[in-house]
């Protein structure tokens, strides 16, 4: 008996499907490429603190050192009150990837939850969240961000908040997308004959069959959202002077664009870096995790 | 006197549609006995999916009674319906869309078990899993295996380990073979009877396929648009149709034999349009045999013209002296 | 085309193919479809090329109108001529008078054959422009004439195919595939999305139409019952090669190849209906990984230790019967159960 136990147990040895994906995106070059950089860089933001000093290298400043073009002390030179150009895009990496995640964590769950309810449930209720789904997404997403920052007052929270509630439209309609799909499978249809309750069914067979479709929707979202908080910092609407908002370094350079091109170059170097690596991965995970390229 | 396990009485469902209520099952009536099977024949869309659906309940009726073991199923809620569902269950034609595809092989077997409390425990519940498995010819090392790495056949096995995992009285096929291949057709069609009198169960199976109910099925119900047009016992029906349709849909199988290329029953016209059908036989407009004078004025009523053989024919009623 | 001598057209094939093999070369392996095909197919004739998913057919099929996907698919053969005509060398302009004109074909899915934004009419139309080279209205004029020969009134042109139901649409896509008079019509499972009754009218309308313009044709099913209404001549394939061929009488009278006899066993009997079947155990094997013999052997009630070794060829067995068995070669008076019983 014990014996039998035994191979039982043995039989039932968990086998994951994140392992089939993994085995696809190796196949997927670009998407490689995109991790091996998102990998340096967000190690150079977890590590930055072990190099530089936030309070001497980053907004410490240092005047004797203004305006140098990169050299082999300062690679990407400096910026106009001394500080490190380099290490405040180092830095910056820290503020850009957490307003970038975090908003779309919150655009994620937001949307998610309108988006598979608005599916499963149908009806008016569908048709007012799509309805205001399209509304916010009329409205350019930028002005708002803008609204949104005015009115909750100028924080790295509220950029945040910001972000996350501006990119929330389209995760409603990829989420509303994949349930009206899954939710007409026969499997579903099997799970109420054993006699699941609609909030399991949603829980344990609508969702987990819609999320990859969400997980692609979030890498491509992060990169956009990166832009938005950039773009939001540039205005002056964004993480407060003198935190290193990638952002925020290129509305400094602005001025100083004729003679010191380096110090929006680089800032835009990191942003493009950034966004790029995500797009790669995004389009690998799409292609890795979409049932219907499945051989 | 006989044992009956359902009995379906006046049994409607209408679907909303743009240009009106589409008449998807129209006054249905049945009977099925313990233990025995009743074949549900017809082509796409005259309602024989729709039929078993609501008699499960994941369709709602719009009117009518379903009397599963003396006790009328069709409005029940909550607790009670969670009991009925043990007791009735069903396999999907479509071996690649009834399996969650993010679900293991144990997993999917599992759900109803644990879902229902039928058994408590993790190991009595994996080896009542690896019980069921070797029930319906499942090799063990399947267990965790995905449903999309295995072929229709073994996927098929599992839909059907799954509904016996309830212990069900009353399993409705709905074209459980329609999507396989011919060998594996067979094996399928072996087991579902092998389990039928190992497991004493009631079947429903809905088809398209003639060959297939004849073999299987100890009643036939053949439906059109909705309707039961002709029921008799397979042997029965198969000798002696007497609907039109029926005499077409036999003649129309083609069979795999020399020296059987034969006269068919032909059709023709247009299918009647399930929406707000007119007052009249709905196979008017195909059939040979249809007199306006008669056909068109009214919905023919299924009559018993032979023991136990019902047809719903006014023009063949009336020449066997109805 | 209907006015050549029929002394000229009954000593030549439509149809040669020798030793035709297909392969995919993918991620996961490469997988052998189709593994030597000889096919002969005299004019207006029927074959029925009968299989089971996978067993190559429709690749067989595709490979003949040169369509099979490269890369990954990988396609030799020694012979493939149509009508007398070389495709192996043909340039793509040369294929594309020869496809539609000299060879159609007719796919399973009608639903997904037509094109949703073309008006029916349209869409024969523009076959019969490409190929005869008439105007605008004179092969609008033909497409009607079409029509109406696979039963649709002249009327419905206009119509796009969403107004069509599935019988119908696959009438349309027969009548396109007729259009230009094609001397070889392949029906890739032209009727298995259709229901019964409607099956059977599409048969017959094919039947009709392919007497009438001495068109030949090969028949891809499953379906043994539609091989017995329509064809003259059967070829049943098993992983990528035939394994029995001959005409009607021969394959269906006297079964030879044992997996020809489960095919049988596995239909429901109509006239002993409480007969248990008779499944052929097993699964078809897997095409990236073929037994080195026989490729039945593993599923086959007759097999021996031989059968798993070395790999049967296709042998006359008298008249055009051919089978490839190698319980024929051990034992010239070897007997399949099912003709011992038919004595």
């Amino acid at each position: 008996m014990a014996d039998n136990a035994e191979r039982v147990s043995k039989l039932y040895k968990k086998r994951s499907s994140l392992g089939m994906a993994w085995r696809q995106l190796r196949r997927n070059k670009g998407a490689i490429i995109g991790m091996i950089l998102l990998i340096f860089i967000i190690a150079g933001a977890l590590l930055a603190p072990i190099v530089y000093d936030y309070n001497t290298d980053v907004i410490g400043m240092n005047v004797r050192d203004r305006m140098q073009w990169p050299s082999a002390e300062h690679i990407c030179g400096t910026d106009d009150l001394g500080r490190d150009i380099f290490a405040r895009i180092v830095y910056g990496a820290r503020y850009s990837l957490a307003v970038g995640l975090v908003a779309v964590l919150i655009a994620l769950v937001i949307g998610t939850v309108l988006g598979a309810a608005a599916g499963y449930i149908g009806g008016a209720f569908e048709n007012v969240v799509m309805r205001i789904c399209d509304i916010f997404s009329s409205i350019p997403s930028v002005l708002m961000a803008i609204a949104v920052v005015s009115s909750l007052g100028k924080s790295t929270i509220n950029l945040m908040i910001a972000v996350g509630i501006a990119s929330t439209a389209p995760f409603v309609r990829v989420a509303r997308a994949a349930v009206l799909v899954v939710k007409d499978e026969e499997y579903i249809e099997a799970a109420r004959a054993i006699g699941q309750p609609d909030w399991k069914i949603v829980a344990v067979h609508i969702i987990p069959n819609c999320l990859s479709q969400i997980i692609v929707q979030a890498t491509l979202r992060v990169g956009s959202a990166i832009i938005s908080a950039a773009q939001l910092s540039f205005l002056g609407l964004g993480v407060p002077a003198p935190a290193p908002e990638w952002g925020s370094m290129l509305s400094a350079g602005r001025l100083f664009i004729r003679d010191y091109s380096y110090m929006t170059l680089f800032p835009g170097i990191a942003i493009m870096i950034t966004v790029l690596s995500l797009n790669l991965l995004g389009d690998g995970l799409r292609d890795a995790l979409d049932p219907k390229l499945k051989r | 006197m006989a044992d009956t396990i359902l009995e379906v009485k006046h049994l409607k469902k209408y679907f909303k549609t743009g240009r009106g209520m589409l008449h998807a099952v129209d006054d249905i009536n049945f009977t099925l006995e313990r233990g025995k099977t009743l074949g549900l024949v017809g082509e796409s869309g005259c309602g024989k999916s729709t039929t078993g659906r609501v008699i499960l309940r994941l369709l709602e009726p719009t009117s009518g009674e379903i009397i599963f073991e003396g006790k009328d199923i069709s409005r029940i809620k909550g607790s009670e319906m969670r009991h009925m569902r043990k007791d009735l269950q069903i396999i999907f034609q479509d071996p690649f869309s009834s399996l969650d595809p993010k679900k293991t092989v144990s997993q999917i077997i599992a759900e109803p078990i644990k879902e229902n409390h039928i058994l408590r425990g993790k190991h009595a519940i994996e080896e009542r899993v690896l019980e069921l498995m070797d029930t319906v010819g499942l090799a063990e090392r399947y267990i965790n295996t995905y449903p999309h790495e295995l072929d229709g056949g073994r996927r098929q096995r599992i839909g059907i380990a799954r509904a016996l995992a309830m212990e069900p009285k009353l399993i409705i096929c709905d074209e459980p073979v329609s999507a396989l291949d011919v060998s594996i057709q067979a094996q399928i069609l072996n087991l579902l009877r092998e389990l039928q009198e190992k497991l004493g169960l009631t079947y429903i199976f809905i088809t398209h396929d003639l060959s297939v109910v004849n073999h299987f099925s100890d009643d036939i119900a053949v439906m059109y648009l909705g309707q039961i047009v002709e029921k008799a016992p397979a042997e029965e029906l198969f000798e002696h149709p007497i609907h039109p349709y029926t005499q077409a849909l036999l003649s129309a199988i083609p069979i795999p034999e020399l020296g059987h290329r034969r006269e068919r029953v032909k059709l023709t016209g247009e299918i009647t349009s399930p929406i707000e059908p007119p007052e009249e036989c709905r196979f008017a407009a195909r059939c040979p045999l249809c007199d306006d004078g008669i056909c068109r004025k009214m919905v023919p009523e299924l009559i018993e013209v032979r023991e136990s053989h019902f047809v719903a024919c006014p023009i063949k009623q009336k020449e066997m002296g109805f | 085309m209907e006015n050549k001598g029929k002394e000229e057209i009954t000593d030549r094939e439509i149809l040669n193919i020798e030793n035709l093999r297909v392969r995919f070369e993918t991620e996961d392996g490469i997988v052998y479809a189709v593994n030597g095909v000889n096919l002969k197919l005299g004019y207006r004739k029927t074959l029925g090329l009968v299989g089971e998913t996978g067993a190559g057919k429709t690749t067989t099929a595709l490979a003949m109108l040169r369509l099979v996907p490269d890369p990954p698919g990988v396609v030799e053969c020694d012979r493939l001529e149509i009508d007398g005509q070389d495709v192996r060398g043909m340039s793509i302009n040369r294929l594309e008078d020869v496809r539609g004109k000299d060879i159609s074909m007719i796919f399973q899915d009608p639903m997904t054959a037509l094109n949703p934004v073309l008006t029916v009419g349209e869409q024969i139309a523009e076959s019969i422009e490409i190929h005869e080279h008439l105007h605008k209205d004179e092969a609008l004029k033909k497409a009607g004439d079409m029509l109406e020969l696979v039963g649709i009134p002249r009327a419905r042109l206009g119509e796009y195919p969403h107004q069509f139901s599935g019988g119908m649409k696959q009438r349309v896509v027969i009548a396109i595939a007729l259009a230009c008079n094609p001397k070889l019509l392949i029906a890739d499972e032209p009727t298995t999305a259709l229901d019964v009754t409607i099956q059977a009218q599409v048969l017959e309308l094919m039947t009709e139409l392919k007497e009438k313009y001495n068109t030949s044709m090969i028949m891809i099913t499953h379906d043994l019952g539609i091989v017995a209404e329509v064809c003259d001549e059967v070829a049943v394939m098993y992983a990528g090669k035939i394994v029995e061929q001959g005409s009607l009488e021969e394959v269906f009278g006297e079964t030879l190849h044992p997996y020809t006899e489960g095919l049988f066993n596995s239909l429901p009997n109509i006239k002993n209906r409480t007969a248990w079947l008779k499944p052929i155990h097993g699964l078809m094997p897997d095409p990236t990984d073929l037994p080195p013999g026989c490729a039945f052997a593993p599923r086959c009630n007759y097999a021996t230790e031989e059968c798993s070794a070395s790999c049967p060829a296709l042998k006359n067995m008298g008249g055009t019967h051919f089978v490839a068995c190698s319980a024929y070669e051990r034992d010239p008076d070897f007997l399949l159960e099912r003709r011992r019983k038919n004595g």
